[in-house]
């Protein structure tokens, strides 16, 4: 099944996206590999989560340009359910609470079926999940409560490619370590069900989940456009020194076109 | 009706709720459309039977719908009401002297005085309106079920009123007593036969909660489209007493309104109303409970969920009154509209009477599903109906103590087939 995929992961050609009359992606470009790791940077409001958004198919994102293929299917006219289906998972930034929908429930959608109970088990002694299985999803959830559910989730669904949308924000250190690990068991790890390699895009500002999560390449989105890629690390130490504006310009990017 | 042999003050009590009665009954209720009641006759006689097993087979399925297993072996005490005749009583062996249960005519004749002096006609008043008038008029039987000072049964105690034929009036008044320190657990099913069309159900339940004593009531409503159904429910709860009311329909109805009323006399003493109400086709539904704070440290808690579909009209009323410093409650009632032909209101309503220490809140509110909810689900690979579903379940899926299997999974049905029409 695998072999018979030639291309890349995903690939996102000249993508334009507007939410509501006004336009936010103004031309991405982007080409995951199977078992890469992308990070996405850029200022707040760049359009970072409107990127992710877009890709699970979230409804309001309208595509205006461009396209995204994943597995070489164009996802145009793909509902949610039936991307994430095809292996496309996420963890939210503020997922929503849903009165009466418990964790529990929710990681047997994602795994489709009922979860053994020693999965469960598994989920539960690397997120420390403990009495939130039963309790409402995301209802009073704390910061790092709702990223510990995120994660859980995304492990049960074991999704070919996983996006994630600020990790780390709002979570203290102890819990960073603890999301950090399960996205590292989740992109690199043995726990694998097939036999393809799992990609990620991580959008982080802090850069503090980089210390738990080897990534590949990292891009900056700014003005609507994937402004330059290069080394995670090195790009998130050049733009808390100097800034996005400078970083752009500067000689530590690839430009892309 | 009792022998002669009546005290004075007993024939008097009688004859003070007959005339009561007749002054009211073509009082109009002040709640739901009115009713002509003298369009119906009187449910008739049907043969006794001596096991569940021989209902016939349709009924046995019907019944089954509200939690009336014809298999009593998980249940401590059965009562079938077929039209007018109890046709089945029976205490199951290991409860004989725990619980009787009879039906209410036969109780009013075997212990006349008590029955009078304290429980006939005490929490629902005679003279309410046209329907209570008519079953204290016109009483056909109703069940009586007393569960012994002390006794902790924890089997649920069944009882079913059935009606077979169309076009007539059942008119039941049904008695609950569990004594001090007692506890029950009793699920009561009105059902109507598939081929019933029109009629009328009036029903007065009167229930007495002993001093630290325990009543979970729980009823499903199973009626026929034609059908008018006019319960009225009054509940007297003493000290450290706790009644649970949970209310489940899932038909369509002509038109039902009930109000049941607890009285919550006793030092912390509770009350707490669960409910979940379908409303479907043209029916229309006008529903509540009161909580009457009078105890000192009493409390009372309504929930309510509300799911409305094709021409419905739904009320969703909840009243509570503090009538003592120490008191608390609250009301949770919220809707889902799903057609834009339906109606919904929810009318809660509070007041405190001289109490100025009574806390009372309430949560009122209609609302779809949020989209967000039902995209969150999705991404997660579940299909857009599926992911309705679920949050609708979710939705009405509060916590109800003492609800029957039977009666979740019919819940869980419901749910399924209404999401699948509301996409
Ligand atoms: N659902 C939405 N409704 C309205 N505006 C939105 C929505 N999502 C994003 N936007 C707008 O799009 C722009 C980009 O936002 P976002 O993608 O959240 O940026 P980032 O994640 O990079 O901070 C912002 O101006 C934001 O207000
Ligand atoms: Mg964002």
């Amino acid at each position: 099944m695998t072999s018979e995929l030639p291309g890349p992961l995903l690939v996102i050609e000249d993508l334009h996206v507007s939410v509501g009359d006004r336009e936010i992606l103004r031309g991405v470009d982007l080409t995951i590999q199977e078992g890469e790791t992308h990070v996405l940077l850029g200022p707040n409001g760049g359009g970072k989560s409107t990127l992710l958004n877009t890709i699970v198919g979230m409804p309001g994102y309208r595509v205006t340009g461009g396209r995204i293929l994943f597995k070489g299917v164009d996802l145009a006219d793909l509902e949610i359910d039936e991307r994430a289906r095809m292996g496309i998972g996420i963890a939210f930034q503020r997922p929503p609470a849903v009165r009466g929908v418990r964790l529990r429930q929710m990681l047997e959608v994602a795994a489709r079926g009922e979860v053994a109970e020693d999965a469960i088990a598994r989920l539960d002694e690397e997120l420390n999940l403990g009495h939130m299985l039963e309790r409402d999803v995301n209802m009073g959830f704390s910061g790092g409560e709702a990223k510990r559910s995120e994660m859980a989730q995304l492990l049960a669904q074991m999704p070919d490619l996983a996006l994630f949308d600020e990790p780390e924000s709002g979570v203290d250190l102890d819990n960073i370590a603890v999301v950090g690990g399960a996205m590292n068991a989740l992109l690199k790890g043995e726990a694998r069900i097939s036999e393809r390699t799992r990609a990620g895009l991580i959008i982080t500002h802090t850069g503090h989940i980089l210390e738990f999560v080897n990534a590949d390449v990292a891009h900056v989105l700014y003005s609507g456009r994937l402004a330059c890629k290069g080394n995670p690390l090195d790009l998130i130490e050049e733009i808390s020194s100097h800034g996005y504006d400078a970083c752009v310009e500067c000689k530590l990017c690839q430009t892309l076109s | 009706m009792p022998d002669t042999q009546l005290s004075p003050g007993a024939i008097a009590r009688l004859e003070e709720i007959r005339i009561a009665a007749e002054s009211a009954i073509d009082k109009q209720a002040a709640l739901g459309p009115d009713v002509d009641i003298t369009r119906f006759k009187t449910v008739s006689e049907q043969q006794k039977i001596e096991t569940l097993e021989s209902l016939q087979k349709q009924v046995k399925e019907t019944v089954i719908h509200s939690g009336f297993m014809a298999d009593e072996s998980d249940r401590s005490a059965s009562y079938f009401q077929m039209d007018r005749t109890p046709i089945y009583e029976r205490v199951q062996k290991a409860f004989d002297d725990a619980i009787e249960i009879t039906s209410t005519e036969d109780a009013l004749r075997l212990w006349p005085e008590e029955m009078i002096e304290k429980y006939w006609w005490r929490a629902v008043m005679p003279d309410k309106d046209k329907y209570t008038a008519l079953v204290a008029l016109h009483q056909t039987e109703g069940y009586f079920i007393r569960v012994k000072a002390g006794r902790k049964v924890e089997k649920p105690i069944q009882a079913c009123l059935f009606v077979s034929e169309s076009n007539v009036s059942q008119n039941v008044h049904n008695i609950i007593i569990v004594e001090d320190g007692a506890e029950a657990n009793v699920i009561t099913g009105c059902n109507v036969h598939v081929d019933v069309k029109e009629g009328l159900h009036a029903g007065i339940s009167e229930f007495y909660v002993g001093k630290g004593a325990k009543l979970t009531f729980t009823m499903v409503h199973n009626w026929a489209a034609d059908f008018s159904v006019r319960p009225r429910t009054g509940v007297v709860v003493d000290d450290d007493g706790v009644y649970i009311n949970n209310y489940v329909l899932l038909t369509p109805v002509k038109s039902i309104q009930a109000f049941p009323v607890a009285k919550l006399v006793g030092k912390r003493s509770t009350a707490v109303f669960n409910s979940i109400v379908y409303g479907l086709k043209d029916s229309i539904i006008d529903l509540g409970s009161e909580a009457q704070l009078i105890g000192e440290g009493s409390r009372s808690e309504a929930v309510a969920r509300t799911v409305s579909m094709d021409q419905s009209t739904v009320y969703s009323r909840g009243r509570l009154i503090g009538r003592t410093n120490d008191c608390k409650a609250h009301l949770d009632c919220r809707g889902i509209v799903q057609s834009a032909e339906s109606t919904q209101w929810a009318i809660p309503d509070l007041a405190s009477e001289g109490a100025p220490g009574a806390e009372l809140s309430h949560e009122a509110a209609i609302s779809p599903i949020a989209a967000e909810e039902i995209y969150y689900l999705m991404t997660r690979g579940l299909p857009k109906d599926e992911a309705v579903s679920m949050i609708t379940r979710g939705f009405v899926n509060i916590d109800i103590p003492g609800l029957p299997d039977v009666l979740r999974k019919q819940i869980d049905k419901a749910i399924e087939e209404t999401s699948k029409e509301a996409m």
